[in-house]
């Protein structure tokens, strides 16, 4: 294993157990504990770092991987429209009433996120075009962002217009193991169709003709990629909501230490965006807040957008 | 036919929307050259060849088999195709762009790797990343990355252009080199001496037919010149230096 894998999980092994121990109520190992304590450990924090982690992870390897399907390090998994497919769908659980129903919300943001995969493998139809396909994605994106701007204009209830805004900042806060169950499966079986896509993702450093001449089928790759990076982001979106920032940001950090080809960015991004994604839910924990928690999109940003623009600096030294 | 020739039959090759008359049976270890004017479909001929275009009639066989009928794996496994466009979309290393044409084969195997990386003299500059190669090093590594997947034809469009003359002349005694150890090298070329000098046979398409097939000096003869090219030019010196005086 490389030394930044082994450093990843050390980092992971140490994080998640200290995770737990933040929050509004500090959890001392060493002295007195609340008599809610184990409560609070096993039903509240740990489904929601593992939640961290899991989104996290999916949004790492999508990003990873759609940086390298689009040969572009600005690419973003939600260039599919994929996320704002699944947002919609969650959207118009709240816009119907449904969402209080159990099982409900997930359920309209995976068909949404089905739908919008569906849409654009019709869309791109049998040519395995990557630039028909971006294409279609982002009229897809735009697409089902108007629809859930008008769902929130023709909100029925004020109290639905508050739930909706406040889910699509994203949070994994007041979530169970239910939505841990939820997410796990597809997270997993998302960041190993993207595994299997690394070959062929490789092989498209070289352009999509050169690709073609190793062997690559594009039709196959892009159902891969639409599957892989649809089931981590449409079950991320499906239990918290929309988190940006870490599909962009994590291929990125990551890139350096690995020896450039897409295939062997995917597993380091999915560690790195759990990490992430760990450290800001923490952060959202214990910012003190009037009226409540930190949202953990807005946590996110905050968190990562010095640190890229740090990054940027340093590139632009590097440059003159 | 021997079953690594690349037989191009069937005839009536529609590509494009244009009506290639063309049937030809390529030789493995010689240096076959596609001449012809802007948009005459080389390229579209070079591609075709290497089984990346369907053509709209007609049917490229490799060893009797139609491509189309190949797996894109075994196909790609017989013919390394180098694109005319040099981009790699990551500043990876040296090695691991060689190390990219073992993608049809499924493994990392270390010897062709190497036997490339020593048959372009790329063994000291295997760690460097692309953006800090020269021109000359850059076209010679992702040549380099074709000859690590083992072909048994290799098929360049215009990997003479962007070159210098040294680089360039270095490039061609390389190629001729593999077609001397058994290769089937087929090279769009624009420079018509290269193709008169370096190449064994040359077919020169023009106006969606094939206009000349043979070797050099009767397929690129000033005759044929100035008809597909609609130029007055004489060509001067010894078989093997020669040069184009136009006028």
């Amino acid at each position: 294993m490389t030394r930044p894998l082994t450093l990843l999980l050390i980092a992971l092994a140490l994080a998640l157990p200290l995770s737990l121990l933040a929050g509004r109520v500090w959890l001392d190992p060493f002295g007195d504990l609340p008599d809610n304590a184990l409560i609070i450990l096993l039903e509240l924090r740990l489904p929601r770092a593992l939640l961290a982690l899991l989104i996290g992870a999916g949004l790492g390897a999508s990003g990873a991987a759609m940086q390298g399907y689009l040969r572009n390090p600005l690419a973003d998994p939600g260039l599919f429209g994929i996320a704002p497919g699944a947002a919609l769908g969650a959207v118009l659980s709240f816009w119907t009433g449904w969402a209080a129903a159990p099982f409900a919300l997930p359920a309209f943001a995976l068909a949404g996120a089905a739908g919008a995969m569906a849409l654009l493998a019709l869309i791109a139809g049998r040519s395995g075009s990557v630039t028909l396909f971006t294409l279609a994605g982002m009229m897809i994106a735009s697409l089902a962002g108007a629809l859930m701007s008008l769902a929130i204009s023709l909100s029925p209830t004020p109290f639905a217009l508050s739930e909706i805004v406040t889910w699509l900042m994203g949070a994994v806060s007041d979530r169970s193991w239910r939505d841990v169950w939820i997410a796990l499966v597809p997270t997993m079986a998302g960041i190993a169709l993207l595994r299997a896509a690394g070959p062929a993702l490789d092989a498209l450093t070289l352009g999509e003709a050169a690709a073609r001449s190793l062997g690559v089928e594009p039709r196959r790759l892009q159902v891969l990629m639409v599957a892989g990076v649809g089931l981590c982001v449409g079950s991320g979106v499906a239990v918290a909501g929309i988190i940006g920032f870490v599909g962009l940001i994590v291929p990125h950090l990551m890139r350096r230490f690995t020896d450039r080809r897409p295939s062997q960015l995917i597993v380091p991004s999915a560690l790195a965006g759990a990490l992430l994604l760990l450290a800001a839910d923490v952060l959202c924990r214990v910012l003190p807040l009037a009226g409540g928690e930190l949202r953990l999109g807005i946590a996110l940003s905050l968190l990562g957008a010095p640190f890229f623009l740090a990054l940027l600096l340093r590139m632009r030294r590097e440059l003159a | 036919m021997s079953d690594s020739g690349i037989g191009l039959e069937a005839g009536r090759i529609a590509l494009a929307g244009r009506l290639l008359d063309l049937s030809a049976s390529l030789r493995p270890g010689e240096v076959t050259a596609i001449c012809g004017p802007n948009g005459a479909g080389k390229s579209s001929l070079l591609s075709c060849l290497a089984g990346l275009l369907a053509p709209d009639g007609g049917e490229v066989r490799l060893g009797g088999v139609p491509l189309s009928a190949l797996p894109p794996r075994t196909r790609a496994r017989a013919i390394g195709f180098l694109p005319q466009t040099a981009e790699v979309a990551w500043d990876i290393s040296v090695e691991t762009l060689v190390g990219l044409g073992r993608l049809p084969w499924g493994d990392t195997a270390a010897g062709p790797v190497e036997a490339a990386l020593a048959a372009m003299r790329l063994e000291d500059l295997r760690r460097r990343p692309l953006s800090r190669l020269s021109g000359g090093e850059r076209a010679r590594a992702l040549l380099a990355r074709v000859l690590a997947g083992e072909p048994r034809w290799l098929l360049a469009d215009e990997p003479l252009a962007n070159l210098d003359l040294a680089h360039g002349a270095a490039l061609i005694a390389r190629l001729r080199a593999l077609a001397a150890g058994g290769m089937g090298v087929v090279l769009v070329l624009h420079d018509l001496a290269q193709a008169m000098n370096h190449a064994d046979r040359v077919l020169v398409i023009s106006g969606g037919r094939l206009i000349a097939d043979g070797p050099p000096d009767e397929a690129l003869h000033q005759d044929v010149v100035a008809v597909v090219w609609g130029i007055k030019a004489r060509w001067l010196g010894e078989p093997g230096h020669r040069a184009l005086a136009l006028g």
